[in-house]
């Protein structure tokens, strides 16, 4: 690491505030990431009459362990339990519950038996897991669902893992395209000047123009809901954001003396561009980040809440607000919804707010 | 009894952790009706000193010892008492008159603004004043002056808008921080002189704060010698400059470049010439980008430089000296013929100009603004051979190891960063750049006036000995007669874009012929504000 970026590391580390909350989104943003280990509706390892099995990877059969279906095993269903249990006794398509009672007690006998295991997620549920509800959903929380269940009988804790991991990942993608765009369309913007410069901003006022959310809605009329479609469409119309910081900051660069000295050596444009110019932008840039990141995050949810964003399938939080407005009276969805994005939020404004005083030369830390 | 005494100062700076410590311990008093000077190069303390007086300096600085105006105490005096004797009783005048002054704001404006803070003086009796003001610091026709803006004056109008905002509450104490450096060398002979006149008529104090021993042998009563943060010396003026004690004053006091260049060889080779070089800017107006008129930043500029020879060319600020350089790097459009090596280059593309650019390179006046800060130096120094190549079995490494050692820099530091080295070794780096290519010109655009004297002596004697190696030919660009006379050949003068003189260095420095060239040569070397060559 060179000596400037290590200035830098320990100004954003005497940030206590920056810092932890780095640590701490870092370490929720790694587990949402494997979600799928301790928020799923499979298990994570099936011992069946002394073979392993990962149902959380592979695809099995029910027919695998003992059943009668060629379709995926529903591990959360009685038989499929009891069959994985009892090492595919076939007395367990009539009595299930019996039978694994009896298999805990230690007093079931057959010639079949052979005891098996599943290792279960800390939640075993996923985001999409319908569940039988004693009473009528949404359900408020308890021993089973510790968040309650929304509208459609899944569980919200599940639903809010996924949906964290799916708004950041989603913000990931279009923030760093739409930036890398913005970037190199405001440098060559800036660098160049002149008519080039004139005619693309006139260009760029009639993009900003266009009513995004009427196209939203009509490429997804025409070519279906999809999470790849909605990222597309947004990084259409997000990637001016930064275009006029970055124009700004290389009209200004393209005047300093080692930009001239670097012509004089004939040094090409882009080598210019890239090697000198660009790390100046690149604090202003960084400087906007916070915003463009939950703006992102801010707009998937709008979207959501509207109708118009992510398919009805997907975890989604903004569709969970959606949820809470319509069931006042369950709040366990309105607290959820609220403090997901309250600390993700601002956990990363935080964050940014750091990196951006790391870059700053004049800044401080006493 | 003195006006301003300072007792065993100590300021020192917070980062990272750290304390740095900019002054250690300094003493000094001045009395009343007395101008003592602060004398020293960047980064002596002399600024800090200044500024902690009143206690202008950021929040990470914490001071210690013994700051007494007319007995009061300031150190750790709180806001309020320090906010009544600021500007009204001492009053600063900075170096830079353009970021001094609110941009946004009319001169009336600016000036009312502490008249009334001070005075209580409002409306018409404010008004008054300002225009008083003004005239007293030799503003003419003050009246229809106040409503301008700072960039409607020029440099030293600016300046002295700035020392009238400094008497405008009637100052026991100016403080002067290197006043006159960013001014040209004609008008800062006369805003020397007005502070002179006001001092004496007014009967302040004055604590001068300059880097230019010329200007305090001129002005001071007394001066101080600082270095890293202590004074090395105090006395009075004609004692310091007649007897310097400490070595450190000597070497500040004998720190002239001096000495005359190398004679030409008769059959040198003539490596640049330009004929009637024409760089016009067009002013454009409305929506069809009409032309309708020209900035003329250079007008019919004709030299010719040979192998082993230096073209000096002087002038002030805005006389079209860079521009000239910019366009004979073909860095900016310009008419006219530009012929390097014999071959004509302004008709060249881009791409045919590439090769070329080997045998021409510029050497720019900042050393802090002309190294890009996130690269390494060899990076730097070792750009121009990415472009134009390594020489056949040479390594790059090598290469820059070999430059740096003939520029005087040690090869151990080439993996460092621009922002850990001074000045004078910034710009060393840049000479570096240069060189590696083997240039057979090289444009030196101001290379020594960012610098302290002490180093561009260094500089001067580093580009002479390059000269006499390689025999390169040098257009060397400076406001500083004395560095020009040093190592010029040919001197050519310029003013607002027009040729004013040229020719051999004797001729021009001894037998100058314009009116112009000689109040330049009375303000370079004599320091006396010449009649009629007005601000």
């Amino acid at each position: 690491m060179s000596p400037l970026n290590k200035r830098r590391w320990r100004n954003f580390r005497n940030n206590r505030r920056a810092f932890y909350s780095l640590v701490i989104f870092t370490v929720l943003f790694v587990l949402s990431l494997f979600a799928e280990f301790f928020a799923n509706d499979k298990p994570i390892l099936v011992n069946y009459r002394g073979d392993y099995y990962t149902p959380v990877f592979n695809f099995y059969p029910e027919t695998q362990f003992g059943g009668d279906f060629k379709t995926e095993a529903i591990y959360r269903d009685d038989e499929v339990k009891c069959l994985i249990i009892s090492g595919g006794v076939i007395d367990c398509f009539d009595a299930p519950v019996e039978i694994m009672s009896e298999i805990e007690n230690g007093t079931f006998s057959d010639p079949d038996f052979e005891k098996g295991w599943m290792i279960w997620p800390v939640i075993p549920y996923s985001y999409d897991t319908p569940n039988t509800l004693d009473g009528p959903a949404p359900s408020a929380p308890d021993a089973n669902h510790w968040l309650g269940t929304d509208e459609g009988t899944r569980d919200v804790l599940a639903r809010t893992i996924y949906g964290f991991r799916l708004s950041i990942l989603f913000t990931i993608a279009v923030v760093s395209v739409a930036s890398a765009i913005g970037i190199i369309a405001g440098a060559v913007q800036g660098f160049f000047g002149g008519w080039l410069d004139l005619t693309f901003q006139r260009v760029l006022e009639i993009w900003g123009a266009a009513p995004s959310l009427y196209v939203i809605i009509i490429m997804f009329a025409i070519f279906g809901r999809s999470i790849g479609m909605l990222i597309f469409l947004v990084i259409l119309f997000g990637w001016p954001a930064l275009v006029g910081l970055v124009r700004a900051e290389f009209l200004r660069a393209r005047n300093f003396e080692y930009v001239r000295a670097a012509q004089a050596l004939g040094v090409s444009n882009w080598t210019i561009m890239f090697r000198h110019m660009l790390p100046n932008a690149m604090i202003a840039t960084l400087t906007m980040m916070p915003f463009i990141i939950t703006g992102t995050i801010g707009g998937l949810a709008t979207l959501d809440f509207l109708g118009y964003g992510l398919p009805a399938s997907a975890p989604s939080l903004g569709e969970m607000t959606l949820q809470a407005k319509r069931n006042l009276f369950a709040p366990w969805l309105a607290f959820t919804n609220f403090f997901t994005f309250a600390i993700m939020l601002s956990l990363l404004v935080f964050i940014f707010e750091g990196v951006r005083d790391a870059f700053d030369p004049r800044k401080t830390f006493a | 009894m003195s006006v301003l005494s300072v007792e065993n100062l100590r300021v020192s700076f917070q980062q990272d952790g750290k304390s740095a410590l900019a002054v250690r311990g300094v003493s000094f008093a001045v009395g009343k009706g007395e101008t003592v000077a602060l004398v020293g190069e960047s980064g002596s303390g002399k600024s800090v000193t200044a500024l902690s007086t009143v206690n202008l300096l950021g929040r990470n600085a914490h001071i210690e010892g013994s700051v007494t105006y007319n007995g009061q105490q300031m150190v750790g005096a709180d806001e309020k008492a320090l906010r009544k004797v600021r500007g009204n009783d001492i009053s600063f005048i900075f170096q830079e008159p353009m970021t001094s002054l609110n941009p946004l704001h009319t001169l009336e404006k600016q000036l009312t603004e502490s008249i009334e803070l001070h005075q209580g003086l409002r409306g018409v009796a404010a008004r008054a004043r300002v225009v008083e003001l003004l005239e007293r610091v030799g503003i003419h026709d003050a009246e229809s002056r106040l409503s301008s803006y700072p960039h409607q004056l020029s440099g030293g109008q600016r300046q002295r808008v700035m020392i009238a905002m400094a008497l405008a509450n009637g100052p026991e104490l100016l403080i002067a921080d290197e006043p006159t450096t960013a001014l040209d060398v004609t008008i800062q002979a006369q805003v020397l002189e007005l502070l002179a006149e006001l001092k004496r008529d007014l009967g302040m104090s004055m604590l001068f704060i300059t880097h230019d021993l010329s200007i305090v042998r001129k002005f001071a009563d007394r001066v101080c010698v600082m270095k890293d943060g202590e004074i090395v010396e105090h006395g009075l003026t004609a004692d310091i400059f007649d007897a310097p004690r400490h070595p450190y004053t000597q070497t500040l006091l004998s720190a002239e470049s001096v000495g005359v260049p190398d004679p030409v060889p008769a059959d040198a080779p003539v490596v640049a010439t330009t004929d009637n070089l024409k760089i016009w800017f067009p002013i454009e107006r409305g929506l069809l980008r009409r032309t309708v008129g020209h900035v003329k930043a250079v007008n019919a500029a004709t030299l010719s430089v040979r192998a082993g020879e230096t073209v000096g060319i002087v002038g002030e600020s805005g006389s079209g000296k860079t521009t000239l350089a910019l366009a004979m790097m073909r860095l900016i459009k310009s008419e006219g013929r530009i012929a390097i090596l014999g071959r004509e280059i302004s008709k060249l593309q881009k791409r045919q100009l590439r090769a070329l650019r080997r045998d021409m390179q510029i050497v720019f006046q900042d050393p802090y603004g002309s190294l890009s800060p996130r690269m390494s130096v060899e990076q730097i120094i070792a750009e121009g051979l990415g472009v134009h190549g390594v020489e056949a079995g040479r390594n790059k490494r090598d290469m820059v190891a070999e430059i740096m050692t003939e520029v005087g820099l040690d090869p151990a530091t080439m993996d460092r960063y621009p922002h850990e080295f001074s000045g004078g070794q910034r710009q060393r780096i840049a000479i570096a750049r240069a060189m590696i290519l083997r240039p057979k010109l090289v444009i030196l655009d101001e290379p020594t006036s960012a610098l302290d004297m002490t180093v561009q002596v260094q500089i001067v004697e580093l580009l002479r000995g390059l000269q006499a190696k390689y025999g390169l030919a040098y257009i060397f660009i400076s406001h500083d007669l004395k560095v020009v006379r040093a190592l010029s050949h040919q001197v050519m003068v310029m003013k607002r874009g027009d040729v004013v003189e040229a020719g051999p260095r004797d001729q021009i420095f001894d037998d100058p012929q314009s009116e112009y060239t000689k109040a330049l040569m009375a303000a370079a070397f004599d320091l006396e504000a010449a009649a009629g060559a007005g601000v």
